[in-house]
C-alpha cells in the first residue's frame, strides 16, 4: 500500500470515529468503546476490501459483510454513511424513534447492512449459511465476518466455525477483534476466551495475528485470506477498545455509555486534532 | 376406520421435499442429524448436493438456514419440534423472524406422539413459541395429502414458515385428486350446527369420528381442519362461534399458547356469546409410552372429545 493510499485510510478511520462519536451522542446511548476498536477494521472493508457499490446496496453478485458483534452498529453506520450508502447528517439520528438506524443493525431499514444482527453469536452463523450459499450457487463474492472476543464466549459461534471449516469455506473471513474488555470486565477474568489463535487452529481455521490499528497488517492478512483455499480463514486482530478518544482507551466503562456533552467536546476534540494532523502531514 | 390408509406426516414432508427439489432448484435442505427421522434424508438421496448437514447444532442451523436464504436461495431447516422451535428459539426469532427472511423450518416429532421418547422430546410448545414471532406463519397438517400441499404452499409464500409434523402414523383423511390448501384458510370437513370442533394434526381425524358417534346420538358436530394457526382463520371460527355457539378445539399441544387460544382469544374479541372449551396437554409434561396409549390418557382421542362435547 502507498503511503498517500495508508493516509487516506487513516483519514477515512478518523471521520468513522467522528461518526461514532457524533451517533452516540445524539442517542444518549450506544456503544462507542467496540466501535471505535473496530473503526480501522470497518474503514478498511468499505474503502479498500470489499467489492461493493453504494448505488447498488442490493447487488447479487457483492461481497457480504455481516457484523456478528452487532451493538458495534454506530462504527459500521459511519463507515457506511462515509462510503456513500446514506447521508452522513443521518448518523444523528441512531437510535431515534422514526430512525431507520436501529441501535443494532436491520437489513431491512439500513442500506448496506447485509444481515440483521445483535444478539450475539448468531452473526457468524447468518455468515457461514452466506458463503455456503454462495459456493452453491457458483459466486465469486466473499463473505467477511466481525465478532468481539467477549462474543466468541457464545456456544453457537463454535458450531459455526465447525461448520466453515467442515463445508470448506474458504470464501470466508472470520474476524475476531480482541479488544480485551467485554462488559463485565476484562474478557481474560469474566470467561478467558484464550489462546484465541489456536481454538481457531484447532478448529481448522487458517489464522493470521494483526495490529487491528495497523493498515499495511491488515492488506497482507486479507490478501493471504483470498489466497486460502479449502479452509476458512481467520484473523485475529489486537486493538485498543475507545482507540482515538483519549479518555475511552482501555475503559471498561466506554463499552456501552455514551459521552455527556462535554466529553462529547473533547472526544470531537481531539479527533479533529488527529485528523488536521493528518491533513497537515 | 382399521382399513384407512395410514401416513405419517414427517414422510410426506419429505416426500414433499424430493417433489419441491425436483421442480425449483432454489430449494436446499439443512438437517442437525436426524435426516433419517425428519425424512429430509427421501430429499438427500435425490438432491445430495443440495441437501446440508448442519450436525447436532440446532441455533447454528437456523442461523446458517437465514445467511442462506438472503442470497436467494429457499431453504427447508429440519429437525425435531423440541429443538428447531425450542433449542433453536432465539436464532429462528432474530435471525429468521426479525429479518423476515424466506426460511422454511420443516419440524417434526411434535406432540405427545413422539411415544416411547418421554417428555424431554415431546414437545407441546411449539406452536406457542412461533406464533409470538412477528410474521411468522405457523402449520401443522392434518394428513399425507395436506402435508404435502402444504410444503409446496410454504415454497410460494414469501417468508418465514414453521410447519410441524408428526412421527406417528395418521389416516389419510383428504382426497388427493380433488384437494386444495390455502395458507391461512381453515377447512369445513363435516357440517354441523349444536357444536363445532375445530382441530389440527391428529386431532383431526379423532374428531370426525367424535362427530360420526354424535351424529348417531342426534348431535350435529361441525368439524373445522384449522391446519393454519396463524394467521388464524377468523371468519370461520367466527362463523362456527355465531352458528354453533359451542366451540371444541382440539390439538396436541399445550392448552396454552396453542389453536386453542387463539380460537379463544378471537372469540372473546368478538363479542359473539360462544363458550369454548380445549382439547390438549394440560399444561403437564409427557412420559414414555406408545404413542396411541399416550395419546388416550393425555385425552388426545376421540372418546375424550365426546365427553367434553357432552359436559357442555
Amino acid at each position: 500500500m502507498t503511503e498517500t493510499e495508508k493516509k487516506k485510510l487513516q483519514i477515512a478511520a478518523c471521520r468513522v470515529r467522528m461518526g461514532v462519536i457524533e451517533g452516540v451522542h445524539a442517542a444518549k446511548a450506544g456503544h462507542p468503546g467496540g466501535s471505535l476498536s473496530a473503526a480501522d477494521l470497518f474503514t478498511y472493508l468499505y474503502f479498500k476490501e470489499l467489492n461493493i457499490d453504494p448505488a447498488r446496496p442490493k447487488d447479487p453478485d457483492r461481497d457480504r459483510f455481516v457484523l456478528s458483534k452487532g451493538h458495534t452498529a454506530p462504527g459500521l453506520y459511519a463507515a457506511l454513511a462515509l462510503r456513500g450508502f446514506f447521508p452522513v447528517e443521518d448518523l444523528k439520528t441512531l437510535r431515534q424513534i422514526g430512525s431507520y438506524l436501529q441501535g443494532h443493525p436491520n437489513m431491512n431499514t439500513v442500506p448496506g447492512v447485509d444481515m440483521s444482527t445483535g444478539s450475539l453469536g448468531q452473526g457468524v452463523s447468518a455468515a457461514c449459511g452466506m458463503a455456503l450459499a454462495a459456493k452453491h450457487m457458483g459466486k465469486t463474492c466473499r463473505v467477511y465476518t466481525l465478532l468481539g472476543d467477549g462474543e466468541i464466549e457464545e456456544g453457537e459461534v463454535w458450531e459455526a466455525m465447525m461448520f466453515a471449516h467442515h463445508h470448506k469455506l474458504d470464501n470466508l473471513c472470520v474476524i475476531v477483534d480482541n479488544n480485551g474488555l467485554q462488559i463485565d470486565g476484562r474478557v481474560a477474568d469474566v470467561m478467558s476466551p484464550y489462546p484465541i489463535p489456536e481454538k481457531l487452529r484447532a478448529f481448522g481455521f487458517e489464522v493470521a495475528e494483526i495490529d487491528g490499528h495497523d493498515f499495511d497488517q491488515m492488506e497482507a492478512a486479507f490478501a493471504k485470506a483470498k489466497e486460502t483455499k479449502g479452509v476458512p480463514f481467520a484473523i485475529v486482530m489486537k486493538t485498543t477498545k475507545g482507540k482515538g478518544v483519549s479518555y475511552m482507551e482501555n475503559q471498561v466503562g466506554w463499552h456501552g455509555k455514551a459521552p455527556n456533552d462535554a466529553e462529547y467536546e473533547q472526544a470531537m476534540g481531539e479527533l479533529r486534532a488527529q485528523l488536521a494532523g493528518l491533513e497537515a502531514e | 376406520m382399521a382399513d384407512v390408509k395410514k401416513i405419517a406426516t414427517r414422510e410426506s414432508y419429505g416426500n414433499a421435499l424430493k417433489e419441491l427439489g425436483a421442480a425449483h432448484e432454489d430449494v436446499i435442505v439443512f438437517d442437525a442429524d436426524l435426516s433419517n427421522a425428519t425424512k429430509t434424508g427421501t430429499f438427500k438421496k435425490a438432491y445430495p448436493d443440495r441437501h446440508f448437514n448442519c450436525g447436532i447444532a440446532e441455533g447454528n442451523m437456523m442461523a446458517v438456514a437465514a445467511g442462506a436464504a438472503s442470497m436467494g436461495l429457499v431453504p427447508f431447516a429440519s429437525s425435531f419440534a423440541m429443538f428447531a422451535a425450542g433449542r433453536a428459539f432465539e436464532q429462528v426469532r432474530n435471525s429468521i423472524g426479525y429479518p423476515h427472511l424466506n426460511v422454511k423450518i420443516g419440524a417434526t416429532h411434535g406432540g405427545i406422539s413422539v411415544g416411547e421418547d418421554g417428555a424431554s422430546h415431546q414437545c407441546c410448545e411449539d406452536f406457542a413459541l412461533m406464533r409470538s414471532i412477528p410474521g411468522m406463519v405457523v402449520m401443522s397438517p392434518a394428513d399425507d395429502v395436506e402435508a404435502k400441499a402444504m410444503v409446496m404452499a410454504a415454497y410460494e409464500h414469501e417468508g418465514p414458515v414453521y410447519m410441524r409434523f408428526g412421527r406417528a402414523a395418521v389416516p389419510v383423511i383428504h382426497d388427493e385428486g380433488n384437494y386444495s390448501f390455502q395458507i391461512g384458510k381453515g377447512e369445513v370437513l363435516r357440517e354441523g350446527s349444536d357444536v363445532a370442533v375445530i382441530a389440527n394434526g391428529l386431532l383431526v381425524a379423532e374428531a370426525l369420528e367424535a362427530a360420526d358417534t354424535l351424529a348417531e346420538q342426534g348431535i350435529s358436530v361441525r368439524v373445522i381442519n384449522m391446519a393454519t394457526i396463524k394467521p388464524l382463520d377468523e371468519e370461520l371460527v367466527l362463523k362456527a362461534a355465531r352458528e354453533c355457539g359451542r366451540i371444541v378445539t382440539a390439538e396436541e399441544h399445550s392448552i396454552i399458547g396453542g389453536l386453542g387460544e387463539a380460537v379463544c382469544a378471537a372469540v372473546a374479541e368478538s363479542g359473539i356469546p360462544c363458550k369454548v372449551k380445549r382439547v390438549g396437554v394440560n399444561d403437564e409434561f409427557g412420559h414414555s409410552g406408545p404413542a396411541a396409549a399416550l395419546l388416550k390418557q393425555f385425552g388426545l382421542s376421540t372418546e375424550h372429545i365426546i365427553e367434553v362435547i357432552k359436559a357442555f
